[in-house]
């Protein structure tokens, strides 16, 4: 049975790749669920932003889409200083965080487009504690990447357990070590808020446009109607 | 008032031939009268280009053609500019759009055996415009400036490098630079803009004119204009106008409603419209695990992978294109329509859609042994069907031609039938409900099932005789 | 064969609908269209209001900011320009801006919140020349009634330095005044308009 799943990954589409066998979690995104994306930009500029820009989006535009006032994403959100119509730009210069990384960390502005939600909220939820990295840390869905777990105050300490799959070492679970300053659910829900609000970064028009689609939708099928009405009405006397 | 407008209309008229273009080509084009479903395909493939002309213009606004500029104003226009979204997914949509409306058009015209003689020009037109088609949206796709938009480019223009002697030469004088660089992107901007577009439009421009000197073909793939009525106008035929504009209009709305499911809904299509890792900036240092051409690219592409040689993978996969251009000499039938024509040609264009569209999958997928071998065996079917095809189509058994196109039941006459076949297939228990209603819950029958298969397969059986 | 039993009128009324039909429809798709020609949410976020410190500008000094990418000139006027500004009014064509573009709150003779410090877009109301600064009195080339202003070196139109435009010049009105109020004493911020707390 699991043989099978891994031929029908191998035969998905490129949306999971570098997911390698691993099956991904689904994450509970829903773009109408406005708190729970403030508070997942939230998390976003006190976890994140110190290494990842969002650079694409502007604090006025979380605003504007999230019907909150602009002084609650100034006070809340966004970091000390930051003007309304400032991108989300992160502090740390370039040349810095090659040396300590060895790569530049990406811009997150599209990483959801990228890859998709169920993959970040795994990835979230996947580092391991690994004594052989750098990091002290590995990757379930992300092998070997150069990102500490960032997390792991909030989640705790958590470790591998292998086992023996043809041959090889394989991870089974994770199992949490040590508690976090969270609980399971919370944590759960934290990352999901963080996942929602990279999701709509991703392309903050998405809720619009199926909003939109409705409506345009609904007028191609009138005219639709009223066009083959009209093609009938010719047509009636055309004899075969 | 109404003095003035005549007379500025007449003066018009008598020094540009607008009413007797409009007669030639609309209201005295005389269009054979049983089209079916696969005629909408033209004028789609009118609209479409309108569609990329219209939004590519308002999308070149605002997009900068610069290496180090275009990732971030494509991401301009989708955040920042107003309703740049729509028209961006307008465009890319209508891209893939443009190329299922091709293919369906181009398998209409092999069915129907529309490029035979008098039409052999206008597919010839028709292929030229689909080779343009390529171009520009292979071109069109390095402009994203995204990692598959970097990467296919590079794999796509390194195949000149396979050209002996010149190879190399040609390779670097296309790319502008020792890799795809900022050179590249400008100048392929240029060509997407204003060159190919120009090429399309007088292309477009030969293809229609070459129709309607001739005619348009017909399901029946029998010439109107041998039978006319006393005043000389073919009796199967109808004014284009009023008859088919109101009737393509109604294939507007039906398409129009499906692209507009998708551009609202799913504008990325699963990654196929627009591929996941092209949403990475290009970085020319570090290739993607996975990179593939678009969707409308892959059956070529499978051809190319298919062959162990750089050089003939080459030449096969441009060959793939040759042997199109060549159908009209390569097929010796006499009978134009599939309707008439005998099994062996029915079942080789079924064998040939097949290898098209596996082939279009296996371009999808990374290349393992297994899949490069059936890979191959298709390679050889997508070939056989055309190389073999001076031979089984002499011999074939063809069935007498009607001399008056025959009329094949709609989709609005078969709907009886349908429901009559899903009342077979289903059976009504009327149900009492606890608060005393009827309800009718409606349960699959399998004996009926199994009856209405039976009569569809033996239906296709007798189809493909 | 074709024209048996045509119903012209139900033709008509369908041909009508269809054509009103795809018209709104055509006219919904115009609305993003052209809209998409309009100010950017990059070009708005550009033309965000600027704050000028002015309190490092010496009496009769003239700074240049960019708002909108417009120049906005903020000059600081001495109690000697004052005067002749409340005094010269006679060969002015709109000496009280009835007919120019200024905030509520600048719609006075000098056009200026306080006095001292007049602030106004650059850009000659003629066809958008940026008129040079030419705050001496009687200067060679601008004749012996030039009391200080601004002059447009496009088309010739001269303005005073409260930005009112001289008479019988090409330029239809004074120069504009931008919205803009006080943060502190020492602070102006340009492109937002006053409000009853503040000023």
């Amino acid at each position: 049975m699991k043989n099978f799943i891994y031929t029908l990954l191998l035969l998905l589409p490129i949306s999971t790749f570098a997911a390698g066998n691993v099956v991904l979690k689904r994450a509970d995104v829903d773009l109408e669920d406005f708190t729970s994306i403030q508070k997942g930009a939230k998390h976003y500029v006190q976890y994140c932003l110190g290494c990842h820009s969002a650079k694409y989006m502007r604090y006025k535009r979380i605003a504007m889409d999230l019907e909150i006032d602009e002084d609650i994403v100034l006070n809340e959100i966004a970091p000390e200083g930051a003007n309304i119509y400032d991108p989300m730009l992160t502090a740390m210069n370039e040349h810095d965080s090659k040396k300590w990384f060895g790569v530049n960390p990406p811009d997150l502005s599209l990483i959801s487009r990228v890859r998709g939600a169920d993959w970040l909220y795994t990835y979230l939820k996947g580092f391991y504690t690994d004594k052989s990295k750098p990091f002290g840390s590995n990757n379930t869905v992300f092998k070997d990447v150069g990102m500490p777990n960032v997390l792991w105050q909030l989640q705790g300490e958590q470790t591998a357990v292998m086992e023996q799959s043809h041959g090889e070492d394989v991870i089974s679970f994770l199992k949490i070590e040590k508690k976090g300053s969270l609980s399971d659910r919370e944590f759960d829900q934290f990352v999901t808020e963080l996942v929602n609000f990279l999701v709509y970064v991703g392309e903050p028009i998405q809720l619009e446009r199926q909003r939109l689609g409705k409506y345009v939708l609904l007028y191609l099928l009138m005219f639709g109607v009223i066009a083959y009405l009209l093609k009938k009405e010719y047509w009636k006397n055309i004899t075969h | 008032m109404k003095n003035k407008l005549t007379e500025c209309t007449d003066w018009m008229l008598e020094r540009f031939p607008m009413s007797k273009l409009w007669n030639e080509h609309m209201a005295d084009y005389y269009a054979p009268k049983n089209f079916n479903f696969w005629y909408f395909f033209g004028s789609l493939a009118l609209l479409m280009l309108v569609n990329q002309f219209v939004t590519g213009i308002l999308l070149t606004m605002n997009y900068k053609p610069d290496a180090k500029l275009a990732f971030d104003s494509v991401e301009y226009i989708m955040r920042d500019v107003n309703w740049g979204w729509l028209v961006r997914y307008m465009h890319s949509t209508g891209a893939s759009a443009f190329f299922i409306i091709i293919y369906l058009h181009m398998f209409r015209g092999m069915m129907y055996g529309s490029y035979k003689k008098p039409r052999e020009l206008i597919w010839i037109f028709g292929m030229l415009l689909f080779v343009c088609l390529m171009a520009e949206a292979f071109m069109g796709y390095l402009l994203p400036w995204g990692q598959m938009s970097y990467w296919g480019a590079q794999v796509i223009i390194s195949l000149f490098s396979a050209i002996p002697v010149i190879g190399d030469e040609l390779s670097l004088w296309i790319r502008g630079d020792y890799v795809i660089s900022d050179a590249t992107l400008n100048r392929f901007f240029a060509f997407h803009v204003i060159a190919v577009p120009l090429a399309l439009l007088i292309l477009v421009f030969l293809h229609i004119v070459a129709l309607h000197e001739v005619g348009s073909n017909n399901p029946d793939g029998i010439e109107i204009k041998e039978s006319k009525d006393p005043w000389g106008k073919p009796v199967d035929g109808i004014p284009f106008h009023p008859y088919y504009t109101v009737k393509d209009i109604v294939g507007v709305a039906v398409f129009l409603f499906f692209f507009a499911t998708v551009i609202f809904y799913m504008p990325e299509m699963g990654g196929y419209f627009l591929e996941n890792a092209n949403f990475i900036p290009a970085d020319p240092l570090l290739t993607p695990e996975h990179i593939e051409p678009s969707w409308y690219f892959t059956p070529f592409y499978a051809i190319l992978r298919a062959v162990p040689d750089k050089f003939a993978g080459v030449i096969a996969m441009g060959g793939s294109i040759v042997v199109l251009f060549l159908l009209p000499w390569l097929d010796r039938c006499p009978v134009k329509s599939i309707r008439y024509r005998g099994g062996i040609y029915k079942k080789a264009l079924a064998l040939f859609v097949l290898s098209f569209l596996v082939l279009g999958y296996l371009g999808t997928q990374p290349a393992t042994p297994s899949l490069t071998i059936v890979a191959r065996i298709f390679t050889v079917i997508y070939f056989a069907f055309f190389l073999l095809m001076p031979i089984y189509t002499r011999w074939e058994k063809t069935k007498p031609v009607p001399k008056r196109v025959t009329h094949e039941p709609d989709a609005e006459e078969q709907y009886e039938a349908l429901v009559e076949a899903f009342d077979e297939m289903t059976i009504d228990k009327p149900l009492k409900t606890s608060w005393g209603a009827t309800a009718f819950p409606v349960s699959p029958n399998k004996e009926g099932i199994k009856h209405v298969l039976a009569g569809l397969l033996k239906k296709l059986k007798g189809s493909l005789e | 064969m074709i024209h048996e039993g045509v119903d012209n009128s139900k033709r008509q009324f369908l041909t009508t609908a269809l054509t009103v039909v795809g018209a709104v429809g055509t006219g919904y798709l115009a609305v993003p269209f052209l809209s998409q020609m309009q100010p950017s949410a990059k070009a708005m976020a550009a033309g965000a209001p600027v704050e000028v410190d002015i309190s490092k500008i010496e009496p009769g000094q003239l700074i240049r900011v960019a708002w909108r990418g417009k120049p906005v000139w903020v000059l600081s006027r001495t109690p000697e320009v004052i005067n002749v500004l409340e005094n010269e009014t006679a060969k002015l064509a709109d000496p009280n801006s009835h007919d120019s573009n200024q905030p509520e709150d600048s719609n006075n003779p000098l056009r200026s919140i306080k006095p001292e410090i007049f602030v106004a877009v650059g850009l000659c109301t003629h066809l958008g020349c940026s008129p040079t600064f030419r705050p001496e009195i009687a200067p060679n080339d601008l004749g012996p009634d030039w009391k200080g202003g601004f002059f447009c070196p496009c088309h010739g139109s001269g303005f005073d330095l409260a930005g009112r435009v001289y008479r019988s010049v090409p330029a239809p009105t004074n120069l504009d005044v931008p919205p803009y109020r006080y943060i502190t004493d020492t602070l102006i911020i340009v492109g937002e308009e006053s409000t009853e707390a503040s000023a």
